[in-house]
């Protein structure tokens, strides 16, 4: 296990460097930042201005080297548009996305669960087909797409929710639909898959045999085993989400890290984009290891290998 | 007649019904392909889905000429007309015409050709990438393996839809710039897959063979092992299809795809935005054809998938 443990260690600390590394780049590709943020007709005195009021006339190591210094401390900039400091930007961004990701997942779970089950347990019968539809609708629908027609039916037309803003739990209701409509598919499938498998092994012929219920059969002996990939690639997903409500946040008016996010990318400010990015990889990272490590725990044949 | 040549004479003929009655209990048995090709005509999830397909990529090819209309020709005195099951319309813009007073349909059928570009050449893209990541990295393992397995964990920490939007942002909307970033986002489901099947064909005796014979391993890989993972690579490549679609999608509503007054659905949805409180057919028929080509992939992927590998289908 401790070698399990150091090795798995090691490769998230490299993905970690390697990722900040890209964070710092993406808005620095367009060649010079410091012209792009001075403007069009900027002349070459007022780019060297901003190049150095930005720190942007620095080697670019140095500006890394100092920017990765400072995440060590949780010292992350300040946003060049509105000189408030990067690490409280992010606190205040955080517990909306975690909220709405948090939501988001505890529906597509009780939705897609007990789906996967019922889709497993009569496998091949109309219940079955239905989930499958439902899961192809989750995979087919565009996001931003449902988000706007929830609005328009829920919002306009029936007037039931309020369509934009995060006051109070109400204005979470559509963004936390439109996200676990997306999620559903793949807990549901992979819910399945394990169902059918688990459900055709000899422990269960076994508990049948010795005249067990259905009902315990199923949601004692079999779901427990068939959960793990589940309970694994729900973490992920979680990670997944910070970076991945973008559209529904803006759609929303969420002022959550896809927001934010999205804001400095058109704003080009970088201090803020790179940050972002690195918080939610760093999370991702986290959230992988510590699945990878649990499931290393439970599964022995997993950290021998 | 000797009775030699009386005795071949009967052998002869013996021969003859022997023959004769084999081809009457002979069992016909069909090749590999032909019970595709059977399972492919019983299967109606994947012609419905792949005819839709088909028919999209046809009005995304021949669009200036199907299109009533150029969609770009405004006409301000025609402008929000509604759809021809609304009130005061026509027939002559049979999906009505946006805040401009370009004709819809004709709008919403060149629509069609980014989704299409987008969606077959950036999993395309994707597809060479990430295969040959991934066949790579199974076949030698170790570590060579461990960077294949780096990469791929690193990808998958980034953020993908930020990371696209602020690519898309610094090069600009163009169709190449798309493709070639959603083919970067894209690449790692086939490297992940591959990499595991690989690892399972590389035990096998006709890899060991071309080994022994004393093949280079480029020749391995692409003559011995991709044969044998192109049916993983389709059906990915389906899936992922309609994936694309969807992101372009989302980058043009979100204003950093291919920029306006191009026609594509996400672009029609962004403009009809504003508009949608009092004329929400702005933005659901372009939202409805996203959704239902994405569907009509799905169920071509979900039908190739059980049509090559009938024993995988859980």
């Amino acid at each position: 296990m401790l070698n399990y443990l150091i090795n798995r260690l090691f490769i998230a600390v490299l993905v970690t460097i390697t990722v900040s590394i890209i964070a710092f780049s993406l808005l620095r590709l367009s060649g010079d930042l410091a012209a792009e943020l001075a403007g069009d007709d900027a002349t070459e005195e007022e780019i060297a201005q901003v190049a150095k009021a930005y720190g942007l006339d620095r080697p670019l190591y140095i500006q890394y080297g100092s920017w990765a210094a400072g995440a060590l401390t949780g010292d992350l900039g300040q946003s060049i548009f509105s000189n408030e400091p990067v690490f409280g930007i992010l606190k205040g961004a955080v517990p909306t996305t975690a909220k709405l990701a948090v939501l988001a997942l505890a529906l597509g779970i009780i939705i897609a669960v007990p789906l996967g089950i019922i889709a497993a347990v009569y496998q091949n019968t109309a219940a079955d087909r239905a989930s499958l539809v439902l899961a192809v609708f989750g995979q087919a629908i565009p996001n931003f797409w449902l988000g706007l027609m929830l609005i328009l039916v829920f919002g306009v037309a029936l007037r039931w929710l309020p369509i934009s803003g995060q006051d109070t739990l109400l204005h979470f209701v559509m963004p936390t639909v439109t996200i676990a409509l997306s999620t559903l598919p793949q807990i549901m499938r992979l819910t399945r898959t394990g169902m059918i498998e688990v459900l055709q092994s000899d422990y269960i012929r076994a508990a049948y045999a010795k005249g067990l219920p259905a009902r315990m059969v199923i949601l004692k002996h079999a779901l427990r085993n068939a959960i793990l990939p589940v309970v694994s690639i729900t973490m992920v997903t979680f990670g997944f989400l910070l970076g991945g409500t973008v559209v529904v946040e803006t759609i929303f008016a969420l002022n959550g890290l896809g927001f934010e996010a999205f804001q400095a990318i058109i704003r080009q400010d970088f201090p803020v984009l790179q940050s972002v990015v690195l918080f939610i990889s760093v999370i991702y990272i986290g959230l992988t290891l510590l699945s990878d490590l649990i499931n290393a725990q439970l599964d022995p044949r997993i950290r021998l290998s | 007649m000797t009775p030699s040549e009386q005795a071949s004479a009967t052998i002869g003929s013996s021969e003859a019904a022997n023959a004769e009655a084999e081809d009457i209990f002979e069992v016909y048995s069909p090749t590999p392909y032909e019970l595709m090709k059977r399972r492919a005509r019983s299967h109606p999830g994947f012609l419905i889905g792949t005819a839709v397909v088909l028919a999209v990529f046809f009005v995304a090819v021949f669009a200036p000429l199907i299109a009533p209309f150029d969609p770009f020709d405004q006409d301000i005195s025609r402008r929000l007309i509604n759809p021809v099951w609304g009130i005061d319309s026509s027939w002559l813009n049979a999906l009505g015409t946006d805040a401009f007073g370009r004709d819809y349909l004709s709008r919403v059928i060149h629509g069609a050709r980014v989704s299409m570009i987008v969606g077959i050449v950036a999993p395309m893209i994707a597809a060479v990438i990430g295969s040959l990541i991934g066949m790579i990295g199974g076949y030698y393992g170790g570590r060579v393996d461990a960077v294949v397995m780096y990469l791929i964990n690193s990808k998958l920490a980034l953020p993908g839809l930020v990371v696209a939007l602020s690519l898309v942002a610094v090069f600009g909307g163009e169709v190449f710039v798309l493709v070639l970033v959603l083919a970067f986002l894209f690449w790692d489901r086939y490297a992940i897959v591959l990499r595991t099947v690989t690892q399972q064909i590389r035990a096998q005796d006709f890899v060991t063979a071309a080994e022994a014979v004393g093949c280079s391993v480029p020749r391995i890989i692409l003559t011995e092992i991709l044969p044998n993972v192109m049916n993983q690579i389709i059906v990915i490549l389906t899936l992922e299809m309609a994936i694309a679609i969807l992101i372009e999608a989302t980058l043009s509503f979100l204003g950093l795809g291919i920029q306006p007054p191009t026609p594509t659905w996400g672009n029609l949805i962004a403009e009809g935005r504003n508009f949608m409180f009092f004329k929400p057919y702005l933005v659901t028929i372009p939202g409805i054809c996203l959704f239902f080509l994405a569907i009509a992939i799905n169920m071509m992927g979900d039908g190739i998938r059980d049509i090559t590998a009938p024993e995988g289908r859980n």
